[in-house]
């Protein structure tokens, strides 16, 4: 089971004259966790919007199983199965924990309006599962106790592991984090390390993953994609990464 | 004190200048010439005392709010019931208040009804755009336009096709709905300001349309005689029409002309009790919390697969519908409509009522559209001075609720942990 899920190959993403994104490629693997890394401003996150739908890249191809997604809204590519979370975490904050995976799962519900009015069983059936899929995940990134809480009154690191979360209701093939560990402490930031790893393990996900955290990057990623002013640095294992000049000479600078 | 004293000759300047040139001065004309006529001795007393009122105001503010902390605020809270009696007796207290909204018509004055009738119109416009407003967040400035819309449909169905009352309301509210639909789909990608400028260019187009489209819709001059609604067919008339039956022969009874006021109150009833449970359930829908959730964070709802657009639509089209609705029953209850009830002053009054009770807050707007209409029959006395009641009003609210009378309180869905 080693198909390619998501390829991306010559991305170019053009503002006026600023090229920010210059013949970017990468393959994830299904089951695979692939992060993307590079020094600040090397356009990790553009090719993030790009991907998911952002921006129109302005040449390039995006492929997710096999089908041609440049171009498409953010919207239509999530629902494809490409959920993405943001840099800064952005919650529904005056909405309970509970909600907030609700409203991600919107599109599951029955929104048939007629249903909705006169609370049909069917209706209400839909409103179950829903409820149970939600408890799940809250569960699964130990939130449970805090369902009914607003989502703005949680700590950081729980508000980082509900976006996790409001993603996997959504049920995605391929789960894109940028900078996820970003503002943790090193014990939240394990955590999460454990709780991707168990997202591939168990639940069969490809996570796209952008990071600063070398040493979340090195522990958990299967591959590397090294990013420098746009433009492909580097691409191979933790390992091979760690050992390539290319890399430490953009990391530490000429020495 | 010192520091206020500045701020306060400040203020009582301006209070003296506006004061002068409103009501101070005025210009007369005399023959070819304009002359300047200053107002009379105890008008000028009048002034002085406004200027010196607002000094003094100015000057003491830091005290006098200071003083204001100090009062004890009374928690209202802690006088209702406490939580589950409450959950207990909600059931009772609407069921109270439907029952007294059904008897209370045959106990007062004929106008009285009248007067909540119109009342009731404005409850269902204010529901209607609160949909709009506060649960989807757009703000809407030519909501007036789906009234008409639905006025007009009524009107001019039942006077080129005889079409009843009860068969035009649905397609007043569907044809409106489509107008809503219509409109919105252009201009949805547009955000707050931008939008509440189309929309009211939106809500002028169509009066405009109204009074020219002369052939039809008959102009300025509007459509009179339109049907009232009927009772299964039975008329609230002195005499009947052709083939048809009047209230009053049916039962037997004589005629009495409160009947047909009664009956359109209880019409009005039925419609905003419709109008309340539909948006009480459509909140508690996923459509509801998608709403919420699009005003909080669009790009994040878009992450997530939501369709912005799709969502903002509905809200859009289906706040235009109640408008249909109430304008159907307008023209019935009217008689007879033109387009200079369907000015932008109209629009500001419904968006006023939405602001006054509290963005998204049902019972809020309920309540606002109640003082919105009958505080201006109660003031009818200070004939011209009512304009500046209403202000006088609206400046004290945001001084002392500035999120309206009841702020939303959106019903949490709760995962019950068993």
């Amino acid at each position: 089971m080693n198909k390619t899920l998501l390829s991306v190959s010559g991305l170019v993403m053009r503002f006026g004259g600023l090229l920010a994104v210059d013949g970017v490629s990468l393959a994830v693997k299904h089951r695979q966790i692939h992060s993307v890394i590079g020094p600040n401003g090397a356009g990790k996150t553009t090719v993030f919007n790009c991907i998911s739908g952002f921006y129109t890249p302005t040449g390039g191809e995006v492929r997710y199983r096999g089908q041609p997604i440049q171009g498409l809204s953010g919207h239509h590519i999530s629902r494809l199965g490409l959920v993405r979370t943001f840099q800064h975490v952005r919650l529904f904050a005056n909405m309970t924990l509970i909600e907030n995976l609700l409203v991600a799962q919107h599109r599951h519900l029955n929104t048939n309006y007629f249903a909705g009015l006169f609370n049909t069983p069917s209706y209400r059936r839909r409103q179950r599962e829903a409820m149970d899929r939600a408890a799940y995940w809250l569960q699964q990134v130990e939130l449970l106790e805090h369902a009914n809480r607003e989502a703005g009154n949680l700590s950081y690191g729980q508000q980082r592991r509900l976006d996790i979360a409001r993603c996997m209701v959504t049920e995605p093939g391929l789960l894109m984090l940028d900078e996820p560990a970003a503002g943790l402490n090193p014990r939240e930031t394990s955590e999460l390390d454990r709780l991707i790893v168990r997202l591939r393990d168990e639940h069969d996900i490809s996570v796209l993953l952008i990071e600063h955290d070398m040493g979340l990057v090195m522990g958990i990623s299967d591959h590397i994609t090294v990013i420098n002013q746009g433009a492909p640095l580097a691409d191979g294992s933790p390992d091979q990464i760690r050992a390539n000049p290319d890399v430490i000479k953009a990391y530490l600078g000429e020495s | 004190m010192q520091r206020a004293l500045f701020p306060a000759l400040f203020a009582a300047g301006v209070t003296f200048l506006l004061t002068c040139l409103v009501i101070g001065v005025r210009l007369q004309q005399d023959g070819p010439t304009l002359t300047v006529v200053g107002a009379d001795a105890e008008t000028w007393g009048w002034i002085g005392f406004a200027v010196v009122a607002v000094f003094l105001f100015q000057l003491f503010q830091q005290p006098l709010s200071a003083f204001k902390q100090r009062l004890p605020t009374p928690d209202l809270a802690a006088l209702l019931p406490n939580e589950p009696l409450r959950r207990r007796l909600r059931p009772w207290l609407i069921a109270l208040v439907v029952v007294g909204l059904f008897v209370w018509p045959f106990l007062v004055s004929r106008g009285a009804v009248d007067l909540a009738t119109l009342t009731l119109i404005y409850v269902m416009l204010g529901l209607g755009l609160n949909i709009v407003v506060g649960f989807a967040g757009l703000l809407d400035l030519g909501y007036v336009a789906f009234y008409a819309v639905g006025a007009y449909t009524y009107a001019l169905l039942s006077e080129y096709f005889g079409l009843s009352f009860w068969v035009c309301l649905p397609l007043a509210g569907l044809l409106a709905a489509t107008f809503g639909c219509l409109l919105g789909f252009p201009v949805l990608r547009l955000r707050g300001d931008y939008l509440a400028i189309v929309t009211l260019g939106f809500g002028e187009i169509i009066r405009i349309l109204l009074n020219n489209w002369t052939q039809v819709t008959g102009g300025p001059n509007g459509i009179g005689g339109i049907d009232k609604p009927t009772l299964f067919g039975l008329e609230f008339n002195r005499r009947a029409g052709e083939g048809s039956q009047t209230f009053h022969e049916f039962f037997g009874i004589s005629y009495d002309s409160s009947h047909k006021v009664i009956f359109l109150y209880l019409v009005a009833v039925l419609l905003v009790l419709f109008t309340v449970y539909v948006i009480n359930r459509i909140q508690r829908m996923p459509i509801g919390r998608a709403w919420e959730a699009l005003r909080e964070d669009e790009i994040a709802c878009r992450s997530l697969g939501l369709n912005p657009t799709v969502i903002k639509l509905s809200a859009f089209t289906l706040g235009a519908s109640f408008a249909g609705f109430a304008g159907c029953f307008f023209a019935a209850r009217q008689g007879f409509i033109s387009p200079e009830s369907f000015t932008f002053i109209e629009s500001a009054i419904i968006l006023a009522i939405v602001v006054l009770g509290g963005m998204g807050s049902q019972l809020g707007v309920i309540l606002a559209a109640i003082a919105m209409t009958i505080l201006p029959e109660l003031a009818r006395e200070f004939q011209e001075y009512r304009m500046l009641m209403f202000g006088g009003v609206m400046v004290l609210m945001m001084l002392w609720r500035p999120q309206g009378l009841l702020p939303m309180k959106r019903p949490h869905l709760e995962l019950k942990t068993s």
